[in-house]
């Protein structure tokens, strides 16, 4: 099995070669936008983050924002900072030139203002992306493939044969020697012993568990029942009772395989195989998460039917769900159809793998169609200060 | 309990991927696509996927709605754990 992908520097393969344009804090999105307006094409990678937040969270969105920088799917990168943030904008600029692409520091307060930094940004933006376009394709092993999971806008349909199907095309990539992550720490509640049983060690089994009992203690605290907090009101819609019912149904899409590891939230995956990542379920934390991992495709399994991709990673949509399928053409991929008496699993996870391979080579997905792929979303813990 | 593929009407007979002696089990009331619906008494826990999705805090008949009306979930119970109680 084989893909088509820019070659990085540092040995990985890029289903993309986007440039981005990086904001290291909240005070310069603004001039990243202007960079991002005028070199086309790039992905914009703003946030609400990078200054006034615990020690603990500055490090983990410094993390995010280098691991984004180092993304597989990221060809060159034009960083963006203030100058009195937190977050070390020196540290992410060199930490994502170690990995041997492009990288170009711009300093709004060292520059004499925005003007002169958006005028700067624009000018190495366009050198990198004339750059970028001279860079070919060439083929590639999917053992040099890493591929992010989600679901979202769940229903019955997704735990029933959206993800299951997904989880028999996962089995097999790992058989192949690649990669995949996934994540929603919230929904391994009341799945957690079911999945805590395929972790490769004790120590993995351990933070997993420990994961999903903070992130039910952060809800608990608040003294109310988390239902319609999740499951959501349009998972309730589409007919799921409870969490547990929901945890059982999305776990489904990891497949069967051995978990090698627990990966922190901004952390990179460090090989191939299957990890689970610490995040949300909420979409842009979990596939910004995903993104720092180093996924260069994500497989999105939806039921009532989730819009959102992600400004670095193709995101492929996939349901069960006939009326999503024929209503939200614009935002699903691949439809599932589950015929009695088929193997209907096995029948769709190879469309899939097809699907996934077409992506990965340049085709491009329905949020990508769209431009339906602007945010990113970095899950933070503590306060703002 | 089964999942309804497509909306079933009350007072119909679904054709029920199941044991056979469910074959014949009329929904009592409308059960919109990729809801649940009893097909035996439910009488505290309830089964999907082999394991435990909840607790009925009402005895649930056959051919009854099985959701949130009914089945109440045992995680993220902060109503139940309030400090003090």
């Amino acid at each position: 099995m084989e893909f088509w992908g820019f070659p990085r520097p540092d040995g990985k393969i890029g289903t993309r070669n986007h440039l981005a344009v990086l904001s290291t804090v909240v005070c310069a999105n603004e001039a990243c936008l202007a960079i991002a307006n005028e070199v086309k094409p790039s992905a914009l990678l703003i946030h609400p983050h990078g200054c006034c937040q615990t020690p603990p969270d500055t490090r983990r969105v410094t993390e995010t924002l280098i691991n984004l920088g180092r993304n597989p799917n990221t060809g060159a990168v034009v960083v963006v900072s203030l100058g009195c943030e937190s977050v070390n904008a020196g540290e992410v600029a060199e930490a994502i030139a170690a990995s041997g692409k492009p990288v170009e520091l711009v300093e709004i307060q060292a520059l004499g203002g925005s003007r002169n930094a958006v005028a700067k940004g624009i000018e190495a933006g366009r050198k990198m992306l004339s750059g970028l376009e001279q860079q070919k394709r060439v083929r590639t092993g999917i053992e040099n493939l890493l591929v992010g999971l989600k679901c979202g806008s769940s229903d019955a349909f997704s735990g029933l044969i959206t993800n299951p199907t997904v989880g028999r095309a996962i089995d097999r990539l790992i058989d192949l020697k690649a990669g995949a992550v996934f994540g929603e720490i919230t929904e391994k509640l009341g799945a957690e012993h079911i999945v805590g049983k395929r972790a490769c060690c004790q120590q993995v089994r351990d933070r997993l568990l420990q994961a999903t009992s903070y992130i039910e203690h952060e809800a608990v605290k608040m003294g109310m029942d988390m239902r319609e907090g999740q499951p959501t009101p349009g998972n309730i819609k589409g007919g799921l009772t409870t969490i547990e019912e929901k945890s059982l149904g999305a776990i489904a899409k990891s497949g069967s395989r051995e978990i090698a590891g627990f990966l922190e939230y901004g952390q990179q995956a460090p090989g191939p195989g299957l990890y689970v990542l610490d995040s949300p379920g909420r979409e842009p934390e979990i596939l910004t998460g995903l993104a720092a991992a180093g996924t260069q495709a994500i497989i999105f399994t939806t039921g009532m039917g989730a819009p959102q991709g992600h400004p670095l990673v193709p995101v492929i949509k996939v349901t069960a769900n006939p009326r999503t399928h024929e209503y939200l053409q614009n935002h699903v991929d691949l439809f599932f159809t589950f015929e009695q008496g088929q193997d209907g699993f096995a029948a769709g996870a190879a469309a899939l793998l097809d699907l996934l391979l077409e992506a990965c080579s340049g085709k491009l997905t329905k949020a990508e169609e769209h431009d339906y792929a602007k945010f990113i979303g970095i899950y933070t813990k503590g306060p703002v200060l | 309990m089964a999942t309804a593929l497509a909306t079933i009407p009350a007072g119909s007979c679904p054709y029920i991927d199941g044991p056979a002696e469910v074959k014949d089990l009329k929904v009592v009331e409308d059960i919109p696509m990729g809801h649940k619906f009893a097909l035996r008494p439910i009488d505290g826990e309830v089964i999907k996927y082999g394991e435990v999705i909840g607790v009925a805090d009402r005895p649930i008949a056959p051919g009854e709605h099985v959701h949130v009306h009914n089945v109440k979930s045992r995680r993220g119970r902060g109503d139940l754990h309030k400090e003090g109680a």
